[in-house]
């Protein structure tokens, strides 16, 4: 396997212009929300409104500002996938369409996938979705096809601010501490890394730098896989099924007592 | 800008409008933690990444602009470093004596001395809209007149021999200079040599008073001229809280300096105003003060407003310069003969001194062996203009019923300023053409305007003919960009375009051939021009030239230049210009970028290698000669030293007896910084080797404008046209030489008009590009912005009545529109005085065809222009909002 590999994305340096989302959108050749005739969200600047099977990369507008508009801020976040280390949707998927590549990344693919949903019940971020084109649940591939030609994202390489870095997730590991470190020295307090720890789904493989907590963001503070709530019940399943062959067995036993001539 | 210490964008919302560009603002801010100030009365997706977000209301600039040299002036380090004080008193005309008899509009409550009742233009041409002129006289240098000929004048069209204060034709004296009625043949002042033409225009050196003492000088005037710009003004003014303010002023001072650097970015929110100019000129004053011109990451960054508009006014597309701006041949002004445009034109010292070798060239490129020294180069071919031909002065005739027809190549009339008037203008044509990649709302105005959908126009009653040509997009033609930063970058073509579409440069060249077929045999001296014009550019391929497209190399060959008697031979740039006519050069600035048939710079790709200081001069080309900052001289000090190892760029290099560095010195290369000025000389002579702005005719940065500028030597603080408000700090409420064009389909609100008592700004949204022509056809964008939107603050929504996504009527005296609400505290209700004024906001990006429609924002504004350059108001004027 070649190295991890994934997006940096430092939130304070984007603009908002979605360019990352028509970059995808043309490279992956995804349609438009009912042939781009939609109505306005009313909320911000946001009218892609969610990721879905059809929107890769959704650029949220955080509006904050007091009464008295003494303080404001607009904050700017262009979200993907997170291709998690500990990848729930891979976990879920019953048909393996979901799969973990040489860059460490996560892909469906398409092909092998039955439309059965578990996947878009099981993501902690609620990212992927079906896409209506082909009926099949999908979301970022990481540009899996430009990576395997030695090419970088369509959204990355369009990114005009550098907002979006894509490399190798140490190096982006790197670079962004040390950007946090800059802006704390710099009296920006409230800078942190969401997802850049193994203690998060074990690293995301697309982490951001954030000036604000997670919910602001409309992003899960701690997500979990969701087999981990999942354990107590499976415990009384084993315990059903330990319950039931012990039955069977006993049944099976009598039977064959009886049976003996 | 990447080397800005501090960026300030004002006038412009640069992320959302070149979020390209801006990646260097980013990188400045990441990499060594430049400051990013927005100063906007909307926060925008730019105010969100920019360390200050100051706000102020639209059409105030100038106040707070004059806020800030107000303090600069009085900030005791700016007193005391001597950068500072070197620079002010070498670099910049700030010691040169201005007329005693100048008064100041601190004097005449609002305007400047000269103020006089509009008696210009010709019976023909009744659509200059001027409502007053300045006469100047009084503005200029005490002992000599310094003109800025027509470069700037002609633009206003006040420019007319006789009236026009700054051009040198009005002066007797001039030994050369023909007094009237010279014939065009025979007149020996129209043959080359010009060098006796040109000597016989010097006039003695300015006076100056090194010590700034005297009260006449022009930092004493403009230190009275700004003294009541206080930043109590400034909050009352502008709506901006004082802290803010102070906090902005501060920053851009402590960011100037020796060792640091502040620039400025501006778009179209400066330059759409009645006094759009002179807000730009209010920076330049600014930034002269701090020493921020012509220095690494220092600068006033004119953002264009579309790709490669630069180019179109370098080579040019406007109507009152030729190429390189030299101003266009008027009929206003003496321009009869060669000699006349010349003598009336040319600045006789500095650099401009050579501008009879790129006139003589350009008419030589335009005539080639038909232009002769006998015929003065052709130029009685040349046509002249006769007024105002810009945009609402063109639609005002229009509508007159003066203009019989229009060709519309990349323009959207039917959604442009006062869309319903441009309209009814567009009806009286007889025909009308439009190249666009789709039927845009100019091609369908006949069938799909909202008055013909209404009923109240009907389509039979419409007597235009109206034919449509599809048009190529850029990826579909090879060709060139340039670039905000004066940078020609080639592109080559990447897909052949679709059916029947033709590129711009084959329709212009196939219409030029049968122009030239149709008036071959004509014996009207008015088609002299069309009989006599070069017109060659066969396509070099044989398939490219079966489809007609014309040559790009030999177009680009002309525009460089080549000698007459050796084509094959390129001018390798324009000091190998001559007045002889041995040279062809079209555009003298863009000469040096083809230097030989096989070396074509602007198709250079290779940049400075990481971690080296540099100015990419192997990336592409700049005008002019590959320089990347102009006036880099100012980079130096008196000695030729760099100000700092920080912001090192050219310096002199007393070893080898040149200026050299990281860029190409914009000086002439061997003239050392102790030269002195010989005086009576022409040209660069005439400067001192300390004098860095070589454009100008004294080699100084102008903080007082004796000449050029239509509505004052200093910007002042008017407000718009159509305002809220009162003007607080003079009794002239806005400029009094504004262009005004009177028609009943042009009615103008008042000052503090009640029925519209909302100030409203239009702009564009990064989804979208101008009138939606090349973006509402696009779902991937139009699902991004899919509906038209006027922004209100919650406090104004609530005083309507109106929820966000309601429906919303607003309301101009020119029309009446409908939108969606979008109520958000990035807009926020202005204090002004005793009074709130609200602030509504608007993008212009709708019309009534694509697969996204809306109404058009663009009928609510006004036909109202600024008197330098005739541009609208659309940044500033008023409205009313109701819930619908």
């Amino acid at each position: 396997m070649a190295e991890p590999m994934g997006f940096y994305t430092d939130t304070t340096v984007c603009i908002g212009c979605k360019a990352c989302e028509v970059a995808c959108k043309e490279w992956n050749q995804l349609p438009s929300r009912n042939g781009g005739q939609t109505t306005l969200s009313g909320n911000s600047y946001d009218n892609t409104r969610a990721l879905d099977g059809i929107h890769w990369r959704h650029v949220k507008f955080v509006e904050q500002f007091t009464d008295d508009r003494k303080d404001g801020r607009w904050l700017l976040m262009s979200d993907v996938c997170k291709h998690c280390v500990q990848a729930a949707c891979l976990e879920v998927c019953p048909t393996g369409a979901i799969i973990r590549t040489e860059f460490d990344t996560v892909v469906i693919q398409s092909d092998a996938c039955n439309g059965c949903r578990d996947c878009i019940s099981a993501c902690p971020f609620g990212v992927i979705d079906i896409n209506p084109a082909s009926g099949t649940a999908q979301k970022c591939t990481l540009c899996y096809d430009r990576l395997q030609a030695g090419m970088q994202p369509a959204c990355s390489q369009a990114c005009p601010t550098e907002s979006i870095q894509f490399g190798t997730i140490r190096e982006l590991k790197d670079r962004a501490q040390k950007r946090v470190a800059q802006l704390q020295q710099m009296g920006e307090k409230r800078a942190y890394l969401y997802g850049a720890d193994e203690k998060m789904l074990g690293g995301l493989n697309s982490f951001y730098l954030l000036v604000d907590r997670p919910e602001v963001y409309n992003l899960p503070p701690d997500p979990q896989m969701p087999t981990r709530n999942l354990k107590l019940g499976s415990w009384f399943s084993v315990l059903g099924a330990v319950l039931v062959s012990l039955f069977g067995v006993i049944n099976f036993r009598n039977r064959g007592a009886e049976e003996r001539p | 800008m990447r080397d800005s210490d501090c960026i300030v964008v004002m006038g412009s919302n640069m992320a959302e409008n070149h979020p390209v560009a801006f990646r260097w603002p980013m990188k400045a801010k990441v990499e060594h933690g430049a400051k990013i100030i927005h100063i906007d009365p909307r926060f925008t997706r730019t105010s969100a990444v920019a360390d200050i977000y100051a706000p102020l209301r639209a059409g105030s600039d100038i106040a707070f602009l004059g806020g800030i040299i107000n303090y600069v002036i009085n900030n005791e380090r700016w007193q005391t470093d001597p950068f500072f004080k070197t620079w002010l008193v070498n670099y910049t005309n700030a010691a040169t004596i201005i007329n005693e008899d100048f008064k100041d509009t601190e004097d005449l409550n609002g305007v400047f001395s000269g103020l006089v009742e509009y008696k210009g233009g010709v019976p023909e041409w009744p659509f200059n809209a001027f409502i007053g002129q300045y006469d100047g006289a009084t503005w200029q240098y005490a002992r000599t007149k310094i003109g800025d000929q027509g470069r700037t004048a002609s633009t206003a069209q006040s420019g007319e021999a006789g009236k026009m204060p700054t051009g040198q034709a009005n002066q007797p004296g001039g030994p050369a200079a023909p007094k009237s009625g010279a014939q065009p043949s025979g007149n020996e002042t129209s043959k080359p040599p010009f060098t006796a033409l040109v000597q016989a225009l010097v006039k003695p050196a300015p006076e100056k008073d090194m010590t700034l003492q005297n009260p006449h000088c022009v930092f004493q005037i403009l230190k009275r001229h700004f003294s009541r710009y206080t930043p109590e003004m400034v909050e009352q003014n502008t709506g901006c809280p004082k802290e803010t303010f102070l906090k902005v002023a501060e920053t851009i001072l402590a960011n100037s300096g020796a060792d640091r650097t502040v620039s400025f970015a501006y778009a179209v929110a400066w330059t759409q105003h009645t006094h759009g100019v002179q807000i730009i000129g209010c920076a330049a004053l600014l930034q002269l003060l701090l020493g921020n011109v012509g220095r690494p990451g220092a600068g006033i960054m004119a953002l264009r407003g579309h790709a490669s508009i630069q180019g179109s006014t370098d080579v040019p597309t406007l109507y009152h310069s030729i190429h390189g701006y030299m101003a266009a041949p008027t009929a206003l002004k003496k321009h009869d003969t060669l000699g006349d445009y010349l003598t009336a034109e040319t600045l006789p010292t500095g650099y401009w001194a050579n501008m009879p070798k790129f006139m003589v060239s350009y008419l030589k490129s335009v005539y080639g062996d038909k232009a002769t020294p006998e015929n003065q180069f052709g130029y009685d071919w040349h046509p002249k203009i006769l007024g105002d031909h810009s945009h609402m002065a063109m639609f005002a005739a229009m509508n007159a019923g003066k203009v019989k027809g229009m060709i519309l190549v990349g323009q959207n009339p039917a959604t442009s300023l006062n869309a319903r008037l441009e309209r009814a203008a567009m009806r009286k044509l007889e025909w009308l053409v439009v190249k666009d990649n789709w039927l845009t709302e100019s091609a369908n105005y006949w069938k799909g305007a909202p008055e013909v959908k209404s009923g109240e126009v009907k389509p039979a009653d419409i007597k235009t003919e109206v034919f449509y040509l599809p048009a190529t997009q850029v990826a579909e033609i090879d060709g060139t960009f340039t670039n905000t930063q004066r940078m020609l970058q080639f592109h080559h073509k990447a897909a052949e375009a679709p059916g029947d579409c033709k590129s711009d440069t084959w329709f212009s060249y196939e219409l030029g051939k049968r122009l030239k077929k149709l008036y071959a045999n004509s014996t009207l001296p008015r088609d002299e021009c069309w009989k006599n014009v070069t017109w060659e550019y066969e396509h070099e391929n044989p398939e490219e030239r079966k489809k007609g497209e014309p040559s790009w190399i030999k177009i680009n060959k002309e525009m460089n230049g080549f000698f007459t008697d050796d084509p094959a031979r390129h001018c390798v740039g324009f000091a190998e210009l001559k007045d002889d006519g041995s040279t062809t050069c079209a555009s003298w600035i863009y000469s040096g970028m083809f230097p030989a048939p096989d070396k074509y710079l602007p198709d250079r790709r290779t940049p400075d290698p990481p971690g080296q200081p540099g100015a990419q001069l192997q990336w592409g080309w700049a005008w002019p000669a590959n320089r990347r900052i102009m006036y880099n001289r100012a980079s130096a000090d008196l000695e030729g030293k760099p100000w700092s190892e920080r912001k090192k760029w050219v310096w002199w290099d007393a070893e080898a007896k040149k200026w050299v560095g990281y860029d190409v010195p914009d000086y002439i290369a061997t003239k050392p910084p102790n030269d002195k000025a010989k005086p009576g000389a022409a040209g660069m002579d005439a400067l001192p080797g300390t004098a860095p702005f070589i454009m100008r005719a004294d080699g100084l940065g102008w903080l007082f404008a004796p000449s050029g500028m239509v509505d004052g030597p200093l910007p002042t603080h008017y407000e718009p046209v159509e305002s809220p408000v009162k003007n607080q700090l003079y009794q002239q409420q806005s400029s009094p030489v504004v262009k005004i064009w009177k028609d009943p389909a042009n009615p103008l609100a008042a000052p503090m008009d009640p029925k519209f008592p909302y100030a409203l700004t239009t702009y564009r949204l990064t989804e979208h590009y101008l009138s939606g022509a090349m973006s509402r056809w696009n779902p991937w964008l139009t699902e991004l912005q899919p509906e038209l939107f006027v922004e209100i603050s919650p406090e104004l929504a609530q005083e309507k009545g109106i929820k966000n996504l309601d429906w919303v009527k607003i309301s101009s005296p020119r029309a009446q529109i409908k939108a969606k609400a979008l109520v958000t505290k990035r807009m926020r209700p202005y204090k002004i005085g005793d009074k709130v004024v609200h602030q509504v906001g608007m993008p212009w990006h709708w019309g009534y065809e694509g697969l996204s429609t809306g109404d058009v924002v663009n009928e609510l504004t006004a036909l109202v222009g600024d008197p330098n350059v005739s541009m609208h108001e659309g940044k500033a004027f008023v409205c009313n909002v109701e819930k619908a």
